[in-house]
C-alpha cells in the first residue's frame, strides 16, 4: 500500500513531539513538526490531550486538516487526514524493570541485555551470587517497585534449585507495581525450562506470571528475542494500560506503541544492517544518557541512568570528578563557584546558558557525561551480545571481565549524536568537538547529529509489521532518516599510535569535488579543519611510521570521505586525549583546538 | 499582552494548605472529618510486614532439599520464638541428632522442598502517620489516611535536606543579606526552626546539628559542603529521607544569595509562631519543593482574597527572579516579552523577557526567570 502521509508522535516525559512525513515527488520527507507539553499528569491525566495539541500545531503550520474533533482522520481522504498514525512513549519515566539471574555475569547479564534491548531502564540486576543477603534483596525489591520483572537462570535441564530460590525471594518480597494498585506485577520467567512448574508453584497467583523460552538455553548460546518480544507485549498490555489515556492512544495507532529507546535502537540496528556499517548512537537527556551500538552485526544498548545534563548533572560531576570536568573549561574558575553553578542547574533544570561562560561549563560537563556513558557501554557490549550467538565454553565464563568489548573505535563508521546539548548547540562545531572529545574516534569516522530528535518516530515507523504497510514504511523511515533527520557534521580522521611532540602524524591529500587539491601535514596534538560540505572527496591518507589510520602502522589509505556542515577534521591528538596539566598550557591548548574549528565566538570576561 | 508560563516558588500570606497524610499500605484511620489536629497527633496506623529471613535448613542439617519437610518441627504459619528448635534430623538410632534453631521471633512463611530453605518473617513493624501541621481533617481516605487542611501562610524553598520537622520559628538575623553565623545560635534554639538571611556555612550548620535545632531556613548553602553532611555526593536532587536532626531549607539556591525580600518579610511577620517545615525535595517530573507552613488562627487570616494558584504565567509587570548566571538572584519587573527569538551572548537562540533590574532594561531568557508567586 502506498503511504502518502504518515503522522508520528513521541510522548516524552515532558514534551509530546509530532512529525508529519509526506511523499513529495516520489520521496518521503519530513514536512512539519509540532510539539506540546505531555499531559500524563494532573490536571489533564490523559496522554492523548498532549498528542492532539501537538497535532493541532502541525495542522496550523501545514494548513491542512488532520483531526476531526478528537480523532485522527485516517486513511487520508483528499487533502485531509493521514494514512497511518504511530507513536512511541517514554512518559511517566519509561519502562522500569528489574531483572534476575542465577549467575550475575551470565544469566543476569543476558537478562539485562534483553531488558535494555527492549528499551527499558534496568533498575537492578539481582543474582544468586551478587553478594547480597536474602533480606537485603527482598528490601531492595520492595523499595524499587518496578513495572516488570524478568526472571532467568539455569540452562535448560540443569539444576533448578537456584532459580527457584530467586523465585522464593520474589515471593517473600511480594512486589507491587509502580503504577496502579489494582493489577498484579507482570513477571516474565525465561530460565531453565525444567523449573517452570516449580516457578509457577512458588510465585503462584501473587504475580502475573508469563513464561517464555530460556534466555540462556545452553551456556554458550543466548536467546534474547523471545524475552524482548514478551517485554514489548507486556509493556503494551499492562504498563501502558495503567498510564492515563494510553488505552485510547493504543486504539488510535496503526502499530503497537514502542518504548522510545526501543524504537531508536531498532532504527539504528536497521541502518547498520541495510548499509553494512558500524554505528554508535547516543542520546543525552536531562536525566539519562542512552548509547546504542552495532559492531560485528550485533546490537547493544546501555542506559546510564544518572548521567544527564540537568536532573542528574551533579552526578556527572560526582562520577567524573571535578578535575575531569575542569580540564575542559577554557577559563579559570574557582572550584566552589563552579560546583555551586552546577548545583543550581540541577535544582533549576529548565534554565539555559545565557552567557558564554555558562555554555563552556555545560559543554564541559556534556563531554564527561558522554565519555563516562561510553565507558559503561564498552564494558557492557561484549562479544556475547546479539539475538543468538554461538560461543565456546571458555568464552562463556569471561564474558564481561575480559575486556573483549565489541566496540572497536577503529572500525566505527558512523557516530550519531542527539539530545539537547548536541542537537541544539549554538554552533555545529561545538557538537562536533563534544562528540570527538568524548568518544575519541580512531581512523576515519563520519559524524552526525539528529536535527530534531526524530529517531524514535522513525524507529517505530521502521517496525510496522502489518504486511501491506511494512515495506513502504521502512522505505519512508530510511529516506527521512537520510534526508531530514541526520545533519552531517563531517568526518573525523585520527591516526593512532605513539608519537613525539612536533612530528607529523599524518599526511593528508584531498581532491575536492571541484578538482582542487588540499594537502596538510598534521602534527601531533594539532586539530585541523577543512571546511567542505557533505560531498564525496577523494582522500589519500598516509600516517606516520608508528601511526595507524586503519590499515596498519604506516600504511596509506586511499578512499572516499565526506565533508559536512563543519567539514573534514584532522585530529592529531593522542588517544586517550592528553590535556596539559599546567593551567596556562591547558588554556592555550583548549584555545587552539577551539579556534581550529571556529567553535566559540570571542570570549570576553563576564562579571557576575 | 504577551505571556509566558514559568512556574515559580510560592510565597503566600494566606493559602488553604492541604496535605495528604497516607500510610504506605492499607491500615486504620484514627480520625474523623472535622477533627482538629495538632502536628504530632496520629491520624492513621498500620503494621508493615516484618523483614524476611531465609534459613537454609537442608544445608544446616546436611540433608537433601526433598527431606526438609520431614525434618521440620514446625509448619507454615506457625509462630516461633528466637532460639526455639524448628527442625531436627532423626539421627542415628536416636543419637547424633542435628537441629536448627529459629534465628528470630517470627512466623514460618514457607518451606521449600526444592531449595531446602525456609522463609521466616519478623514480627510486623508498626507504622504511624501524624498530622504534620495544625489543621482540620478535611477528608478521609478510607483505610489509608486523611487530608489535613489549614489556613496558613505558605512558603516554598528551592532545595532542602532532611524530612518533616516542626517547632517555634525564630528569626535570628536582622536582615535578609545577613549570613547566619555560628555566634547567632545558642542552646535556646534547641527544637526550634531558625531563620537566617543569605547563607549558612558548613561549620554553622554543624553547630545547629549539635544544638538539636529542628530546622534552618536560609538563602543559600555551598553545594560542595553537602557531601560532608550527607556522607555522599548528591548526584540527583531527591532528598527527604536523610536522618538529620536539623532539616535545612534553602530559599534561593547554592552559594551566598540573599533571601528573597518577600520570603524574608513574610517569615519575619510570623516570628515566634509554631511552624511545620519539610526539607524533602524531588526535582523530576512531579516536582516536590521544600516548604514552610505557618498555620494561622482565624483572627490572623488576612482580609485579602484567598490566593489561588493558577497558570497565570509571566506577563508585563510580573515580578520575576533570575535563576541563572550572570544575573542570578536578581529580581525585577517584566517590561516586555518580545515574541521573536533572540541571540544571547552564548549564541543560544531563545525567547526572552526584558526585565527592569536596578533601573536597567536587561534581556534575559524566559527559561531563566521564575515568577514570584505572591498574594
Amino acid at each position: 500500500m502506498e503511504l502518502k502521509s504518515i503522522l508520528a508522535t513521541d510522548c516524552g516525559s515532558t514534551t509530546t513531539k509530532a512529525i508529519l512525513i509526506q511523499k513529495i515527488d516520489g520521496e518521503y520527507r519530513l514536512t512539519y513538526r509540532g510539539e506540546a507539553p505531555t499531559t500524563v499528569e494532573a490536571p489533564f491525566e490523559d496522554v492523548t490531550r498532549g498528542v492532539l495539541n501537538a497535532v493541532m500545531e502541525i495542522e496550523e503550520l501545514a494548513g491542512r486538516k488532520i483531526l476531526d474533533g478528537d480523532h485522527i482522520v485516517s486513511p487520508m481522504n483528499g487533502d485531509e487526514g493521514v494514512d497511518i498514525y504511530i507513536s512511541t512513549s517514554s512518559a511517566g519515566g519509561g519502562l522500569q524493570m528489574m531483572v534476575a539471574g542465577v549467575v550475575k555475569s551470565m544469566s543476569g547479564e543476558s537478562a539485562e541485555r534483553a531488558a535494555l534491548g527492549a528499551g527499558s531502564i534496568v533498575m537492578d540486576v539481582m543474582a544468586s551470587n551478587d553478594g547480597r543477603l536474602a533480606h537485603e534483596k527482598i528490601k531492595r525489591i520492595r523499595d524499587l517497585r518496578p513495572d516488570m520483572i524478568l526472571l532467568s537462570g539455569g540452562i535448560d535441564g540443569g539444576t533448578i534449585s537456584h532459580v527457584v530460590e530467586l523465585a522464593e525471594i520474589l515471593h517473600a518480597a511480594n512486589p507491587k507495581p509502580r503504577l496502579g494498585q489494582n493489577y498484579k506485577l507482570p513477571v516474565i520467567y525465561a530460565g531453565n525450562n525444567k523449573a517452570q512448574d516449580q516457578i509457577r508453584d512458588t510465585l503462584g497467583d501473587m504475580v502475573d506470571l508469563d513464561i517464555t523460552e530460556n534466555i540462556r538455553p545452553v551456556l554458550e548460546r543466548e536467546n534474547l528475542e523471545p524475552s524482548r518480544d514478551k517485554i514489548h507485549d507486556l509493556f503494551m498490555e499492562h504498563v501502558m494500560q495503567q498510564a492515563p489515556g494510553y488505552k485510547k492512544l493504543m486504539e488510535w495507532t496503526d502499530a503497537p506503541i514502542m518504548p522510545t529507546p526501543g524504537a531508536v535502537g531498532s532504527l539504528i540496528e536497521m541502518i547498520a544492517e541495510k548499509e553494512n556499517i558500524t554505528v554508535v548512537g547516543v542520546d543525552i537527556g536531562g536525566a539519562t544518557t542512552d548509547i546504542f551500538s552495532v559492531f560485528e552485526g550485533k546490537f547493544n544498548r546501555t542506559v546510564s541512568a544518572n548521567l544527564g545534563m540537568s536532573y542528574s548533572i551533579c552526578n556527572v560531576l560526582a562520577e567524573a570528578g571535578l578535575e575531569n570536568v575542569l580540564r575542559w573549561v577554557p577559563f579559570d574558575i574557582n572550584q566552589k563557584e563552579l560546583t555551586n553553578r552546577i548545583g543550581n542547574k540541577m535544582i533549576r533544570p529548565t534554565t539555559v546558558p545565557q552567557s558564554l561562560e555558562e555554555l563552556f561549563i555545560e559543554q564541559a560537563i556534556a563531554r564527561e557525561a558522554l565519555r563516562l556513558s561510553f565507558i559503561q557501554h564498552k564494558e557492557f557490549a561484549t562479544s556475547l551480545k546479539g539475538i543468538q550467538k554461538e560461543r565456546t565454553i571458555s568464552d562463556a565464563f569471561d564474558q564481561s571481565s575480559s575486556g573483549n568489548s565489541l566496540v572497536n573505535m577503529m572500525d566505527l563508521d558512523l557516530l550519531v549524536g542527539s539530545g539537547g546539548v548536541l542537537s541544539h548547540a549554538p554552533r555545529r562545531a561545538q557538537s562536533t568537538r563534544m562528540l570527538i572529545d568524548a568518544f575519541m574516534p580512531e581512523g576515519i569516522t563520519q559524524l552526525a547529529v539528529d536535527s530534531i530528535f526524530m529517531m524514535p518516530q522513525l524507529g517505530v515507523l521502521a517496525n510496522i509489521e502489518k504486511e501491506d504497510l511494512a515495506e513502504e514504511a521502512r522505505i519512508a523511515a530510511l529516506e527521512v532518516f537520510h534526508n531530514d533527520c541526520l545533519v552531517r557534521l563531517g568526518t573525523c580522521i585520527t591516526p593512532v599510535g605513539k608519537s613525539k611532540n612536533g612530528i607529523t602524524v599524518l599526511k593528508a591529500d584531498l581532491i575536492m569535488p571541484d578538482g582542487s587539491t588540499i594537502h596538510h601535514d598534521l602534527k601531533k596534538d594539532e586539530l585541523f579543519c577543512i571546511e567542505v560540505p557533505y560531498e564525496p572527496i577523494k582522500a589519500k591518507l598516509t600516517p606516520g611510521k608508528k601511526m595507524d589510520i586503519g590499515a596498519g602502522k604506516g600504511e596509506t589509505i586511499e578512499t572516499t570521505i565526506y565533508g559536512g556542515v563543519v567539514g573534514i577534521i584532522l585530529d592529531g591528538r593522542d588517544r586517550p586525549i592528553t590535556i596539559p596539566t599546567d593551567s596556562e598550557e591547558r588554556l592555550g591548548a583548549l584555545k587552539n583546538w577551539s579556534d581550529a574549528v571556529n567553535e566559540y565566538p570571542v570570549h570576553r570576561e563576564v562579571n557576575n | 499582552m504577551a505571556h509566558a508560563y514559568t512556574p515559580g516558588l510560592k510565597v503566600l500570606h494566606h493559602s488553604k494548605v492541604q496535605k495528604n497524610r497516607r500510610l504506605p499500605i492499607k491500615g486504620t484511620v484514627t480520625k474523623q472529618v472535622g477533627d482538629l489536629l495538632k502536628p504530632d497527633e496520629i491520624v492513621a496506623t498500620t503494621n508493615l510486614p516484618g523483614n524476611v529471613q531465609m534459613v537454609k535448613v537442608a544445608n544446616l542439617l546436611n540433608i537433601g532439599p526433598a527431606d526438609v519437610l520431614d525434618a521440620m518441627l514446625v509448619k507454615e504459619g506457625d509462630i516461633v520464638n528466637k532460639g526455639s528448635m524448628i527442625a531436627q534430623t532423626e539421627g542415628l538410632f536416636g543419637f547424633f541428632k542435628t537441629d536448627v534453631k529459629s534465628p528470630i521471633d517470627g512466623t514460618i512463611e514457607s518451606i521449600s522442598d526444592v531449595t531446602g530453605q525456609i522463609v521466616m518473617r519478623d514480627a510486623p513493624i508498626p507504622v504511624e502517620v501524624d498530622a504534620y501541621m495544625t489543621g482540620t481533617v478535611k477528608e478521609i481516605i478510607p483505610e489509608e489516611g486523611v487530608i489535613v487542611e489549614a489556613d496558613a501562610a505558605f512558603i516554598q524553598g528551592i532545595f532542602g535536606i532532611g524530612g518533616e520537622s516542626r517547632g517555634y520559628m525564630e528569626i535570628v538575623v536582622s536582615n535578609r543579606e545577613q549570613e547566619l553565623t555560628a555566634d547567632l545560635l545558642n542552646e535556646s534554639h534547641k527544637g526550634k526552626i531558625v531563620v537566617g538571611g543569605s547563607f549558612i556555612s558548613l561549620a554553622t550548620y554543624k553547630k545547629a546539628l549539635s544544638l538539636g535545632i529542628a530546622g534552618v531556613v536560609v538563602g543559600g548553602f555551598n553545594y560542595y559542603d553537602l557531601e560532608e553532611i550527607l556522607g555522599y555526593v548528591l548526584g540527583v536532587a531527591i532528598t527527604g529521607s536523610e536522618d538529620l536532626v536539623t532539616s535545612l531549607v534553602l530559599t534561593e539556591g547554592y552559594g551566598n544569595i540573599k533571601m528573597g525580600k518577600r520570603t524574608f518579610d513574610l517569615l519575619n511577620e510570623h516570628h515566634g509562631k509554631f511552624v511545620s517545615i519539610n526539607g524533602a525535595t524531588q526535582i523530576r517530573a512531579g516536582v516536590i519543593r521544600p516548604e514552610i507552613v505557618i498555620p494561622l488562627k482565624e483572627s490572623e487570616i488576612p482580609d485579602s482574597a484567598l490566593y489561588e494558584s493558577g497558570e497565570k504565567g509571566i506577563g508585563e509587570n510580573s515580578l520575576v527572579r533570575v535563576i541563572r548566571a550572570p544575573y542570578f538572584g536578581k529580581m525585577g519587573k517584566v517590561i516586555s516579552l518580545p515574541p521573536e527569538l533572540q541571540k544571547m551572548e552564548s549564541e543560544t537562540m531563545v525567547r526572552v523577557a526584558i526585565v527592569n533590574i536596578g533601573d536597567e532594561a536587561i534581556t534575559i531568557p524566559r527559561a531563566n526567570l521564575e515568577m514570584v508567586e505572591v498574594d
